[in-house]
């Protein structure tokens, strides 16, 4: 038995009540029951989380590395876009 | 109970980096941990029971094997991830029942040891059974190994079931459970339950071990023998 016979899942964990899942890493395993078991025990052990998701890696989208230039480039010249211009009052708190 | 933990939690952590993948190898680890760990809760309440200046790492560490209560199927050796496989889930079975049971144990500290520890065993019971599923109902190969990993070990089961005066519950009214349990699992794996029904005993009694549980303690005593009081 080898891990190449069994589908790659990229897992991702909540960490807290209210927080969004967050990508933690990936794993082997041979269907999605298994892929949650085997993320509970990989990536849970120290209480990290309260809910895993495994999606297979295979249907996951992802932008290509060499595109980067036309995605991301043209944003470097428009800081108007950043609400950093605002003087936010102290007693608001982290926002 | 603490005994079959120990045995058990020392057999599983014996794949330790040698596991057939990285995820099978982390799971059987933190199986072996969460036995562990239960291990140091029933000993340490035995010793306390006992009362004569034992602690729980004196238990596990400084008896010979003929003092060891454990059952005879938890001292089996590994042999291949499908037998490892097999033995934990015919134990789990077990292991969950009595839990479930003792938890409604009068002592409280036997009770709150129970709880906490069915907890753990439910995750084990749940991915033993999906292993022993995917095995069984897997490839030829996969198949064969598992059905004889539950070949060798069937003259193991009945042991389980043999109450003695020493025991907190009658475990023998639980076998009617455990067989509903395990044949649900067994089928669903495409397994047969052997018909022979001989039992090996001797292992809860401390009457006759198996030649296994020897070389194990060797091994897992070695060091706090050969260096006694060791601090690190």
């Amino acid at each position: 038995m080898s891990t190449n016979d069994w589908p790659l899942w990229e897992i991702f964990i909540r960490g807290a009540h209210g927080l969004s899942h967050r990508h933690v890493g990936s794993l082997h395993a041979p269907d999605a029951e298994m892929a949650i078991k085997n993320a509970r025990d990989v990536y849970t052990r120290r209480k990290e989380g309260v809910s895993i998701w495994a999606i297979e890696s295979s249907a996951i989208a992802a932008s290509s590395p060499e595109d980067k230039g036309s995605l991301y480039d043209p944003a470097d010249d428009k800081v108007y876009r950043h609400p950093t211009f605002f003087d936010i009052p102290d007693e608001v708190g982290a926002m | 109970m603490g005994d079959n933990s120990l045995v058990l939690g020392h057999r599983v952590s014996e794949w330790c980096g040698v596991a057939p993948v990285l995820e099978e190898d982390i799971a059987l680890a933190n199986t072996a941990l969460d036995l562990i760990g239960q291990t140091q809760l029933w000993l340490g309440l035995a010793a306390e029971c006992e009362d004569r200046g034992r602690d729980a790492d004196a238990l596990a560490f400084r008896r010979d094997v003929w003092e060891f209560r454990n059952l005879l199927l938890v001292e089996q050796p590994n042999r291949d991830f499908g037998h490892t496989m097999m033995r934990q889930f015919l134990f789990d079975a077990w292991h969950s029942l009595v839990l479930a049971a003792l938890k409604s144990s009068d002592n409280s500290a036997i009770a709150a040891i129970a709880e906490k520890s069915l907890k753990e065993v439910t995750y084990h019971m749940e991915r033993s059974s999906d292993t022993v599923i995917a095995l069984g109902d897997g490839t030829v190969e996969s198949h064969k190994r598992m059905q004889a990993g539950l070949d060798r070990l069937w003259p193991y089961v009945g042991e389980m079931f043999q109450t003695d005066e020493h025991d907190l519950i009658d475990v023998a009214v639980l076998r009617p459970a455990f067989d509903e349990l395990i044949n649900d699992v067994l089928r669903t794996a495409t397994l047969s339950i052997p018909t022979d029904n001989f039992t090996h005993k001797g292992g809860k009694t401390g009457a006759r071990h198996t030649e296994h549980l020897g070389h194990m303690i060797a091994t897992m005593q070695f060091l706090p023998r050969a260096y006694p009081d060791a601090k690190w």
